[in-house]
Order: structure tokens, then sequence, then C-alpha cells
């Protein structure tokens, strides 16, 4: 199947491993990600702007598109699909804000049709995590690998719908998937500090080491997050906690991490 | 053709300021079967009354109209008059022109003009009204009680003491409820069981209450006075009658894993066992999830070591048919689940347990014997953490969590931290809460005792996550007074989990046709003035089943709903409602809608011979009603489809004689 994707300015630069596993494992999964054209920044860093238009457009012209080919929309990042998903939620209940948007865009106006996904829910509700299990050539055996949901995966619950916010079990159930065992650890989806950084680098640190020590006391030998910015931070507290994306290691585990000349 | 006469009341100003009372008196003369008109200031007075009692002697009056108040106010204070004046009190129709007319308009010519038309409207259905017969239904006196906690002992004991017999269904092994896992009672501190236990032998004792423990309500038929229950008592695989509750086979049995739920699952039991000491029924119980010889047929030692031979592998479920005149609900509370609540580590940790838990915790009987010991670990704690309000006064879009105050959290937390801090002054103990809420006799007196004697750390705030690691709990909370963030490293986080109807009241709601609220607590027929009364006749409540309450309130509500029962019972009759509805069977074709509607399952079919025109006979199917049971909702009226139900006082042709009068 073909789905719509939205990478997000991240993947391009910092967290290009993200995008290209991502793209890999869905291939091997039977689904195809087509990279919308002329995408534009999410607006990622406006997130708790609610009055604010401007910021959402890049959204709805995204989940437009996404409408006018039938697809869901698919990101991988937790902002962009935060901001995505909760400005399609927006165009769907909020109808002073959907003239507004729709007022500005012109041509077709947009209801929220779209169906908005992110990578882990594609691959737990559509593609299915049996289908996972079954496509997989290295089993992660015996590897203790705690997931890392940080604050904006799974929040706000009402219009995420995904997982219990407090206790979520998606990436734990892919871990499991890929014949690894999750490690379930108390600090799993709290802040890793966030944009906090760049004004009190100390402060984010100590966040992320808390995040670190907790997870590892509970037996962790590696961290995987679906966030940019997690991982920034996560890495830049300086242990020696690998931290990969999850995609990454779903690709190992589907034998296309190391993949040449592949088209 | 009926004899009508129209009294018209002022009501002081509330009705003649805005309607021309007099133009509505001379109005309703004109009307057909009118024969006397006139208007007073207080018709519901003495001197009204008797207005009304000299003018049905006088002019031979067949039916009355009163122009007044809603008939919710004074219809039985004027059916009344009329009875005392000989006329039929279903001869009495009132057209309400106060709350539907002269409090709704403001210029006197509409009011006057719309009160003139309820009145030719009300004139048009006494036209049609016939005189009507209550009918009487004896009273069963006997009353049931729906659980056996603190609620129900106290409701049994009350009426049963009043001489009237009570059973009690309770669907746990023994009676006793919450009350009997507590350790100490707020604001007084005395222990549970000591004062629990007698009132369990009390009811255990008296001549007048029969217990069916390990029993639940299968079905419920009937109405007010005269209810025909089935209890279902499961099987304990236990002779009743002949255990002796020895306890000798609790010891002897060889499956000792199995979670102890008086406990809380702190500790194990076995598989045949008596749920504590001081239970009542004194009786052991099989579990038949557990036990082998139930479930493989390999055992028998409990068999083998019962002197009393009280042992019964193919005891069987056993259904009980008992006439009731009054039921009270006393179902009780359950703290609600932590599992949405992970951000406190409930799943994870061992030493995150709740209040409840907390209790078996310093419970001389409890897992430990008394003494406050980490679940994890057997240590000594020394830094120990409450938090209140969990999942109480959630936000309703939080998707977890209860809206409501659980009301009792905050005293048993206060005693929770005295307790502690008597026992053990080395501890530290913080309180985190959201307000303090301490009202009732010596409650606030209790509270600030821990705070001002006990010195325990009562903090303003939510705590945010509890995290295991290794063996402390790093607790992150925040100060709201002094504004910054906490970090505690606790030993043991206590918590105040809300508290929620137990799971059986909703299927017994439905049982019951009595009303529930979107949280599940039973409704009450008045939240001020019938706090005891379900809206349901004859269906009582007592205690936690009608929202979240603390002993001394529960033992106060379970005495009134005693009092209301017991004077339904000293009643040998009931005076039904007339109101109800009959079926014509000559129109009657048979169809079973009216009895697929009924809610109160008052139609039944059968059969009977009808003389045909040639002097022949047929037997046809054809409706009838049970005017005991029926409560004359309508529905059936409704949904007939040839015409053939009609509602006594309501027929179809005096509601459309109100509208064709009205719409004129």
């Amino acid at each position: 199947m073909k789905v719509s994707y939205f990478p997000g300015c991240t993947l391009k630069n910092k967290a290009k491993d993200l995008d290209l596993y991502a793209r890999r494992s869905a291939e091997v999964l039977g689904v195809t990600l087509e990279e919308i054209e002329n995408w534009q920044c999410c607006g990622g860093v406006f997130t708790t702007s609610n009055d604010e238009v401007a910021t959402k457009l890049s959204s709805v012209r995204a989940l437009k598109e996404a409408a006018a080919k039938g697809q869901p929309l698919v990101s991988v990042c937790s902002a962009c699909h935060n901001v995505i998903k909760q400005t399609n939620h927006a165009m769907q209940n909020d109808a002073f804000f959907a003239s507004k948007v729709n007022n500005y865009m012109g041509q077709e106006p947009y209801a929220g049709e779209t169906t908005v996904y992110h990578y882990l829910e594609l691959l737990r509700d559509v593609v299915g995590y049996d289908q996972v299990k079954a496509k997989v050539v290295n089993p992660l055996a015996g590897k203790k690998i705690a997931a890392y949901y940080g604050c904006l995966l799974l929040r706000p619950n009402s219009t995420m719908q995904m997982d219990d916010p407090e206790n979520p079990t998606i990436m734990e159930d892919l871990i499991k998937a890929m014949g690894a065992e999750p490690v379930v650890y108390a600090r799993r989806n709290e802040c890793c500090g966030g944009y906090v950084t760049m004004e009190n680098p100390e402060f984010a640190k100590r966040k992320s080491l808390d995040i670190i020590e907790n997870a590892k006391a509970a037996g962790a030998e590696v961290l995987v997050t679906a966030c940019p910015l997690c991982r920034y931070n996560l890495q830049k507290a300086g242990t020696d906690m690998p931290v990969v994306y999850i995609t990454e290691l779903l690709a190992e585990a589907l034998g296309v991490k190391e993949v040449t000349n592949e088209q | 053709m009926q004899r009508i006469g129209v009294f018209v009341c002022w009501c002081g100003s509330n009705i003649a300021a805005t309607v021309d009372v007099e133009a509505v008196s001379e109005a309703l003369k004109l009307e057909p079967g009118v024969v006397f008109s006139t208007n007073y200031q207080y018709m519901c007075s003495q001197a009204g009354q008797n207005i009304i009692k000299d003018a049905i002697a006088e002019h031979k009056l067949t039916g009355i109209v009163v122009c007044s108040c809603s008939p919710r106010m004074h219809e039985a204070t004027f059916r009344k008059t009329a009875a005392a004046a000989g006329l039929n009190p279903y001869m009495v129709e009132i057209a309400n022109i106060r709350e539907q007319c002269s409090w709704v308009h403001k210029d006197v010519p509409t009011g006057t003009e719309k009160a003139i038309i309820l009145g030719k409207a009300a004139v048009a259905k006494v036209n049609l009204n016939a005189p009507l017969i209550p009918g009487e239904t004896p009273v069963t006196k006997r009353a049931l009680v729906i659980g056996g906690g603190i609620a129900g002992i106290q409701t049994a004991l009350d009426i049963a003491d009043a001489g009237f017999p009570v059973d009690i269904v309770e669907k746990k092994p023994t009676i006793g409820g919450k009350m009997s896992q507590l350790d100490k009672t707020f604001p007084t501190l005395d222990c549970a069981a000591c004062i629990l236990t007698p009132k369990m032998v009390d009811v255990a004792q008296h001549e007048n209450i029969r217990i069916f423990s390990y029993s639940e309500v299968e079905d419920v038929k009937g109405f007010v006075g005269n209810f025909d229950v089935t209890i279902k008592k499961h099987a304990r695989y236990v002779n009743e009658a002949a255990c002796t509750g020895c306890g000798a086979c609790t010891e002897k049995c060889p499956q000792k894993k199995v979670p102890n739920e008086f406990n809380l699952g702190m500790d194990n039991r076995r598989a045949i066992y008596i749920p504590f000491a001081q239970a009542v029924p004194k009786v052991a119980t099989i579990d038949p999830n557990y036990c082998n010889m139930l479930k493989n047929g390999k055992c028998g030692v409990c068999a083998k070591v019962c002197a009393a031979g009280a042992i019964d592998y193919t005891q069987k479920d056993e259904y009980i048919q008992e006439k009731y005149g009054a039921i009270v609900v006393a179902t009780g509370f359950n703290p609600i689940s932590m599992d949405k609540f992970d951000e406190f580590a409930y799943n994870q940790s061992k030493d995150v347990i709740t209040s409840l838990e907390f209790e078996r915790l310093t419970n001389a009987a409890g897992p430990t014997a008394g003494k406050l010991l980490r679940p994890s670990d057997g240590k000594h704690p020394h830094t120990i953490v409450f938090v209140q309000c969990v999942g109480s006064r959630c936000d309703a879009k939080a998707e977890k969590g209860k809206e409501y105050c659980s009301k009792i959290c905050c005293m048993y937390t206060a005693k929770h931290a005295m307790l502690v801090k008597d026992k053990y002054p080395d501890v530290d103990v913080y309180v985190f809460y959201i307000d303090v809420r301490t009202p009732g006799k010596n409650f606030d007196e209790f509270y600030r005792r821990a705070v001002e004697e006990y010195g325990v750390h009562y903090v303003k705030g939510m705590v945010g996550k509890v995290v295991p690691e290794g063996d402390v709990l790093k607790v992150q909370a925040s100060d709201l007074i002094a504004n910054k963030q906490l970090h505690i490293d606790a030993d043991l986080v206590v918590l105040a989990a809300a508290i929620e109807p137990d799971k059986s009241a909703r299927p017994l709601a439905t049982k019951l046709t009595a009303s529930m609220d979107t949280n599940d607590f039973f409704t009450e027929a008045h939240p001020k003035l019938r706090p005891v009364e379900s809206p349901t006749a004859g269906v009582f409540l007592s205690g936690a089943c009608q929202g979240p309450k603390d002993i001394p309130e529960t033992v106060s509500q379970a005495g009134a709903a005693a009092s209301k029962v017991i004077g339904l019972l000293a009643k040998d009759k009931l005076t039904g409602n007339p109101c109800i509805a009959h079926s014509d069977e000559m129109m009657c074709n048979g169809c079973s809608t009216c009895e697929r509607v009924c809610p109160y399952g008052a139609i039944t079919y059968m059969d009977k011979e009808f003389r045909m025109p040639d002097r022949t006979t047929a037997i046809r199917r054809v409706a009838s009603v049970n005017p005991a049971v029926c409560q004359g909702c309508g529905a059936c009226t409704v949904a007939c489809p040839s015409g053939a139900m009609n509602l006594r006082g309501f027929s179809t042709q005096q509601i459309m004689a109100e509208v064709d009068a009205i719409c004129k």
C-alpha cells in the first residue's frame, strides 16, 4: 500500500537515520512512504501557540495533499506528528479555527478528512505487529531495550489517541515483535529537557540524566526513541548509554539496515 | 351529563395579578356541563375548601375543576376535599393556571386568555371522567437487605429490632464488608473490629435475621410490598449447618498459594478458608478456582480432617425464592483500580500501596501482624509519602479517575499519618493534598492534631511522579505554597485511591428498575427531602451505594433507611393507584406488543372464550393487565396498534377532548 509521508525538517538534516530506516523498513512491510510535494516545516516550534493560524498552515497543506490522494498521512518525528494531529483535530472540531484557515488558504475547504498516523501507529494498527514479527530476519534476541517516549508522542491523549500516556505499550510491543526484551522504567514518559537546552543546558542535562539512570537501573542496554530532539538531549547528557532511533533497530531486525544501491 | 363546578383560585396575587380570575370563572360558566363557577382568594385554605364542599352539596355536583397551582402541589388536597363531600376523588381535575400560566406571562389579557383555555380543557376532561376506586394490595412483612457491610448490618438490625423479619444477602462468604478490613476508625481511633464484630454477632444471633452469605440476588419481580426475589446461593462445598468453624481444614489444605483477598493479596490463604477470625457465619468455603479436589479430583484432605463431616464436594448452586415487602440496597464501594495511574508506579513497585492495603499493613490481624514493614523487603520504612485524591476530583476531560470528591480520604489519611507517628516517631511522614476537607464532628480537630501534635508534613500540591530506583521511591512533587519542586526519597508511598460503587450495583439496579447517576451511584428520590428512598417504590438506599460516605454517616443513613422500611412494613395494605391500563378485549388482537413494552411485566396473555354473533363461541388470545403490578406509565396505550389499551383516568378520549378544547 501507499501512504503519504511527511518527513519534517530534522529528518532531512540531523535525523537522516530516522527517515532512511523508516522508509526501508516500511518497504519490507509492504508500505511505500510517498513523500508529499513541497512540504514545509510543520510549525513544530509553535506547538503551544494556540491562537496562531499561520503556524498551522503548512500542516493543513500537507493534510490536504494527502486528502487529495485519498491516503493517510504518516510522520515519524514525534513533534511533527504532534503538530499535524493536533491541527487535524482542530480542523475537525474547531469550526472557528477551520473557517479562518480555509479563508486564508482559499480553494477547496478542508475539514479534517485525512487520517493521521504516527509511524508506530501505522505499524501497529495498519500493518500489524504480527506481520512485523513475521518479517523479522535478525531477531534482536536477548537485547534489553528501553523505549523512551518523551512527552510529545502520546500527549495530549485526548487528541493523540495513541496509547495510555502513563502506561504505554506501543513501543514495548514493537520491541517484543523484533525479538528483543523491552525494559519498562518509570521515567520513560518524562520530558528530556526539550528546547530548554537552548537557554539552560544544565537543567536539560539533569532531566536527561534522570531518564538514562532510571533506565539503566532497570537493566536497559540501549534506549530507543522516535524523536530527534529527545535523542539529541539524551546523547548530549554524555553517558555511555547508546540512544538510537526505533526505526534503526527495526531496520536491523528486518535485515535492511545495511543496504547499498537499493532503489 | 355531568354537573360540573369550577373553582378559580387567586392564590393571593400569584394568579390574580396576571389573570383576571373573575373573567375566567365567568367564561367557564358557559362550558358544557358547568352548572356552577366561582373564584376565591385561597382555594386551598379551609374557607376555600368549604366553598367547594358546600357547592358540591348545594348543586349536586358530579365533577369539579379547580383552576389553581400545579397538581403536584394541591391535587391531593382537593381530592380529599371532594371525598369529604361525598364525591369520588378522581372526579377532580386541576387546571394549572399558576406555574404554567400566571407565573410565565406578564400581561393580563394573555394570562386570562390562556387560563380560560386551560380551564376549558379541564372541563372537557371532567365531562368524560368516571369514578375510580383504588385497589389494595397486601404487604409482605419481610425485608431484604442486599449487602452485608456496616450499612446493611445496621439497616437489618434496626428493622429486625422493630419486629420484622429481615434477610441479608452478601456475596462474600462473610458479612462485615470494608469496615472489617479497617484498622482504626476516625476520629476517635477506636478499633474497627472491636465495634463492628459485636454487631456482626448480633446479626447472627438475631431471631429475625437470616444471612445468605456467598449469595447474590439473581432476579427481582413484583412491586412495592410484594417483591418476588430469587437468591442464588453459590456452592461453598461446605455444609453450613454442619461446619463448626474449627478451622482444621484451613490448616491442613495443601494448596497454600492462594492470594488472600481479605489482606488484598499481600499474603496467601488456603483453597479452603475462613476469611477472618470473626467471620459471620464462621463457616469454611472452598475456592473452586484453586481446590485440587474440585479441579482434578485429587486431594480430599479437608474432607478427611473435618470432624463434623461438613465437606461436600458435590454441592451445587442453590436458588432460593422468597417474598419481600421492601428491598434495601447496601452494596457499598470499592477503591478504584490504580492501573491508569502509572505515574505513581503502583504496578512497578510493591512499596507503592493503596490506603486500604495500608489498613491491612497496620492491622494486628494483617499480614505483618501490625508491624509497619515494607511489602518488598520487610524493612522498616523511614520516610512515608501519602498522596491524597488519587483519581478523585479529576477533570472530566482527563479520561481517568472520577470527578467527585471521595470524601473519606482526608480523614483516613490523617488517621494513617497519626498511627504511623504514634507507633514510630522516627518516621518522616508527608501528606500531599489538593485541599484538606474535614467537616464533621471532631474531624478538623483530628486533622490538626496530626499536623500540630504529631508533626506530619502536610504539603499543598500533587505528586507528579514516583520513580522506583533501587530500594527507594523517588517522589517528585510540587509545593504550591512555597512554589517549588520537591524531591523526596521515600520508602513507602500510600495512594488514597478514589472510591467507586461496587461493580455489582449496575446489574442490580437493572433488576430493581432503580435509577443510577453517571457514576453508578444509586439516585435518591429527592436529594434533600427523600435521601434514603430510591425513586422506585419499595426500594431503599443505605450507605455508600448512594454516594461516598464515612462510617458515622453510613450508620445514620442505614438507620434512616430502616425507619422507612419499618414504616412500610407496618402497613397491612397499600392503596394502589387506580389510574392503570386496561385492555378492551373486543379490540385486542393478541399481538403481544404491549407485553414487550411494559417495563413492569404487568401484562400477560390468556386464551378466552368469546361469544360470536352467530351464537357460536371462539377462543381468542387477549391481553390482561395485572392491576397490582401496573404503574400506569401508559407505554402500552401508545404501543397498542389496535387502540385496545387505555389508561384509566387518562384515556385517549379524555386527552383528545382536552386537546380539542385547547385547539377550538
